[in-house]
């Protein structure tokens, strides 16, 4: 047994409990909301071709949201969750990682898959669950997956990503890969014991992981204060020996930062980096919650003045890389781009009837084509029932 | 009587037993001041404080083992997870610990005040994860009891005996009745039975058993074969674990038919036990073999949705089959 893990102090003779909160932890900022950096801010790399790619995508993300939760209202998709004012962090993690970096998020992530390049249709064909969604309809909306784009499919159980991110990029290394994991999840999907099982596994067998905790201050309606009361999750990374650093998720600069400095670690040292970016959630969980039942109007207008895409906006302004011009024009776009592709994939049909039963294994097996096969004759009798497959039988 | 939904009898009923017992506890994920995402604890926290009704962090295993430890200590926990797609961090806890802390310890320590209460079931576009009926996982668990109520009256009943009950119960809520299903609810206080099926319609020809959400579609496949002359008796079995083998016997042996119906895929569901069960108690009875409808052997899916579930029309063409045997 190796004791050189205890960094032991001094040796005392009468009781010394520590506190539970002697950590102290530092907050990287380096944007200011006017657009302005902090004095001797280290800025990360970043190109003004790139810094424009970051910001379409913020960008994107800001329209595809407002369009969808409106289609939500008007009852053409069933269900949405938007990224209002947390969308540096996952825009700003994406463009810090390399395009073979695999991605493992929450739910609430559809930046990053923007940033990578995720077509408008393949957006609009998951939430619409039609039969040209790489997910084949199965899902609920915003459950997106790409294969191609290294985004691991969304699953809805809370936190189960974070010990397959350790054994993923676990795997990453012992193949010699120059390749990361980015693990996302919230701060109360860090309450779940898969948390805590995936951040020590990821220590003690020195997995090249980024753990990248958005802490939104809420977990549907129960507020971070109710969640824990440790120095947040920062703190939990110093317990399992890892390097930590916590982080303003609402300034993208910072995010890239912390992303671009805890990979290349996790690269050279074979080693995870626990990120916690302090954010706010500042629309609905998803389009099924109401806020109004458990915060107030006042609190939610003080954090909309911490607005990440306004501040990202104003610093581009002031380098030169944008102007108002460029600007309305581009959300102009977006808008009539998103709503003429919403009209698309709402046409295009569910998926065959075929599709139920594929995927459950490799192969369909012998019990399983019976089904099919007996399902097949009970909905050519009665087609009404049926009609997004009866048709095509 | 008062007319309720499903959620205020439930929300009644939780009411009752907070009132009469100052050890009765009511948590879990958002179940405090918001009062559950289905708003089935609305109000408990305003009335009986944050020390009895409260948020927990997110975390099942922790929420269970919570729940465990109170009920070892004589408390009356009344614990939530907030989708049964979401009971599987709590297996352990539940499978391993709620179930045999009594048989271990030769009944010197017991969790028989537990209650766990879990929305579940399908037909609400919820997709693999806020869709699944998982009972049978925990129907092979001796030691815990298995409920499911049907309407808003059953729903009261069944959930004040369970929380009275001296053994674990995990209370299965159908969800997609939980504001469509309206009713006459007494509000005073009443129990319903546990392990007792009720015959809810009497018929001649084949007995029709389902329970939770099911029970609606069974109900519309007998109107459909009654307009075919076919006399069905309808049966709720209530408790799935332990279960009324009599009272469920004892139907098929008038009208000498069965057909189980639930949400959760055919392998392996409950209904297999019944059969099995049926066929040896009942089989010179037997004038058809036993049916099962049932879901599809596949994850449950979004928008085939339809295609998947045991509906009605299923229901009705199982029933022709099995009549016409």
């Amino acid at each position: 047994m190796n004791t050189d893990i205890y960094k032991e102090g001094e040796v005392v003779h009468s009781p010394a409990f520590i506190d539970g909160h002697s950590v102290d932890i530092p907050v990287l900022k380096i944007l200011k909301q006017d657009g302005t950096t902090y004095p001797n801010a280290e800025l990360p790399e970043l190109t003004q071709a790139e810094a424009e790619k970051v910001y379409k995508a913020l960008a994107f993300h800001r329209v595809l949201d407002e369009r969808m939760i409106a289609a939500q209202r008007q009852g053409r998709v069933s269900f949405y969750m938007a990224a209002l004012g947390e969308e540096a962090t996952t825009v700003g993690g994406a463009a810090a990682l390399e395009s073979q970096d695999m991605i493992m998020a929450q739910y609430r992530e559809q930046g990053c898959l923007i940033y990578r390049g995720f077509s408008l249709e393949d957006f609009m064909n998951q939430l619409f669950s039609n039969e040209k969604d790489l997910g084949k309809g199965r899902q609920m909306p915003i459950h997106y997956g790409s294969n191609e784009l290294n985004y691991l499919t969304i699953s809805s159980p809370l936190g189960t990503q974070i010990p397959q991110a350790s054994g993923y990029a676990y795997g990453q290394k012992l193949q010699g890969k120059d390749a990361v994991t980015l693990c996302y999840f919230g701060e109360g999907a860090a309450s779940e014991g898969d948390f805590h099982a995936g951040l020590n596994m990821a220590a003690v067998h020195k997995a090249p992981v980024i753990f990248f905790c958005r802490n939104n201050g809420y977990a549907i309606s129960t507020p971070s204060d109710e969640q824990y009361v440790g120095n947040g999750i920062a703190s939990r990374g110093v317990g399992y020996g890892m390097k930590t650093i916590r982080i303003d998720g609402n300034d993208i600069l910072a995010v890239m930062k912390a992303v671009q400095l805890a990979r290349a670690h996790a690269v050279e040292h074979s080693e995870p980096v626990l990120i916690e970016a302090m954010s706010y959630r500042l629309g609905a969980h998803s389009t099924s919650d109401d806020p109004s039942g458990y915060r107030t109007k006042e609190e939610e207008a003080k954090w909309a003045e911490h607005d990440p895409i306004a501040r990202f906006k104003s610093w581009m302004l002031a380098q030169e890389w944008w102007d108002e011009a460029k600007d309305a024009e581009l959300f102009e776009t977006l808008r009539e781009e998103i709503l003429a592709a919403v009209k698309v994939a709402e046409k295009i049909d569910k998926p065959p009837v075929e599709d139920l039963v594929t995927d459950v294994y490799d192969d369909v097996p012998k019990h399983l084509q019976k089904q099919l096969d007996e399902l097949k004759e009970h909905i050519k009798k009665y087609p009404e029932a049926y009609p997004f497959t009866a048709g095509r039988i | 009587m008062a007319q309720m939904n499903l959620l205020q009898a439930i929300n009644n009923a939780l009411d009752i037993a907070m009132a009469e017992d100052d050890s009765t506890l009511c948590f879990g994920e958002d179940v405090g001041h918001f009062g559950g995402v289905f708003r089935a604890t609305s109000g408990l926290q305003e009335k009986y404080g944050k020390a009895r009704c409260f948020n927990t962090p997110l975390v099942e295993q922790g929420i269970i083992g919570f729940a465990n430890g109170l009920a070892a200590q004589g408390s009356r926990p009344i614990a939530e997870i907030q989708f049964a797609d979401y009971i599987f961090p709590a297996f352990d806890q539940i499978v391993n610990e709620t179930a045999k802390f009594r048989y271990r310890s030769g009944n010197q320590f017991d969790v028989g005040r537990l209650t766990i209460r879990t929305p579940y079931g399908g037909g609400i576009a919820g997709g693999l994860y806020h869709s699944q009926s998982p009972e049978a996982y925990f129907a092979h668990t001796p030691g815990l009891k298995v409920v499911v109520p049907r309407n808003p009256y059953q729903a009261k009943g069944l959930l004040l005996a369970s929380i009275r009950d001296d053994n674990p119960v995990i209370f299965f809520e159908p969800k997609r009745l939980y504001r469509a299903s309206v009713g006459e609810v007494p509000e005073d206080d009443y129990q319903l039975p546990i392990g007792k099926a009720e015959v809810v319609t009497q018929g001649t020809d084949i007995s029709l058993l389902a329970w939770g959400a099911q029970m609606e579609i069974i109900e519309k496949a007998a109107e459909m074969a009654a307009n075919e002359g076919i006399s069905c008796e309808i049966v709720d079995l209530r408790s799935i674990l332990p279960w009324d083998v009599e009272t469920v016997a004892n139907s098929v042996m008038k009208t000498g038919r069965l057909l189980v119906s639930h949400e959760a895929p055919v392998t392996a569901g409950f209904a297999g036990e019944i059969a099995a069960t049926i066929q040896q108690e009942c089989f010179l009875h037997l004038e058809s073999p036993i049916a099962r409808v049932c879901g599809v052997d596949t994850p449950y899916p979004l928008s085939l949705e339809r295609e998947h579930m045991a509906d009605h029309l299923k229901v009705f063409e199982a029933i022709k089959r099995t009549v016409n045997y």
